[in-house]
């Protein structure tokens, strides 16, 4: 397969979760999109470190998954902070800070 | 069309549809279950990569740790669905300046990104055609423990910080 294609099935994929983040009103389908967001990043880094016969993409993309999985904790931790406080998972309804 | 391409489309698709599902969803259970599936997608263009090692660790770490808590805490939650009725009047696809603004600013940028990756030489070029692949374990530890050991190490570090912040911020409070 041309590199080519996986790089725009990774933008295909990175739209697609970015389009999530903007268009959804949950946060938990928020986060989900945030995932789907840096699996497509880690889809260019493998493809990538292949063409370039080098290990380093595939290493790469290991942080990015001990990274998400940090963020998964901490925000899933937060959503459930927030879930105590307004009955809510919509992001309209955590105001406070705005102005 | 050879049997690799092939089975790169079908991956391919699934990975798609699969995000596609999961922001086409009010109920955010489902869209947990179509990550998973684009998950298994992505897992098997991986091994299209000749990278089995990220094949095996995309199942084990995303679909099974990181899914599993996110599946964990809708359980936990226990709110099936989006309000409707505020959705409808706080939603932005509902301004219609934002919107219009938006799709045409979304139109140009497609059409930047598709000029410029039509003018970058070397795109056709297969993955696997100048070097051989580096799909070993061994030298993936190698590597891992050698030119990235401080970046391994400070990952430690994180996952404990994000451990202990995710203790505490869910932790119910005695007042």
């Amino acid at each position: 397969m041309a590199i080519g294609s996986y790089l725009v099935l990774s933008g295909l994929l990175f739209a697609i979760g970015a389009a999530g983040v903007f268009l959804r009103r949950n946060i938990i389908t928020l986060l989900l999109s945030v995932e789907i967001m840096l699996n497509a990043v880690n889809l260019a880094f493998v493809a990538f470190g292949r063409q370039f016969g080098t290990v380093d993409g595939q290493i790469i993309t290991f942080f990015v998954m001990t990274v998400a999985a940090a963020e998964a904790a901490v925000g899933l931790a937060l959503v459930i902070g927030l879930f105590r406080h307004r009955e809510s998972l919509n992001p309209e309804a955590f105001t406070s800070l705005k102005w | 069309m050879g049997f690799d391409s092939f089975l790169f489309f079908v991956f391919a698709g699934v990975a798609v549809l699969g995000s596609l599902l999961v922001i086409g969803q009010r109920n955010p259970i489902y869209s947990v279950l179509a990550l998973i599936v684009a998950f298994f997608g992505l897992s098997g263009l991986y091994v299209l990569l000749e990278a089995p090692f990220v094949a095996v660790v995309q199942i084990i770490i995303y679909a099974g740790a990181i899914m599993v808590l996110f599946l964990f805490t809708v359980m936990l939650l226990n709110v099936p669905r989006e309000d409707a009725a505020e959705w409808d009047r706080a939603h932005p696809y509902y301004r219609p300046w934002a919107l219009r603004v938006g799709t045409a600013l979304a139109v140009v940028m497609a059409l930047q990104l598709g000029w410029a990756l039509s003018r970058t030489p070397g795109l056709g070029a297969g993955v696997a055609d100048e070097r051989p692949a580096v799909s070993s374990v061994a030298e993936l530890g190698r590597v891992l423990f050698t030119d990235y050991m401080f970046a391994f190490e400070v990952t430690s570090i994180l996952i404990i910080i994000a451990m202990v912040g995710a203790v505490a911020l869910a932790r119910k409070r005695e007042s």
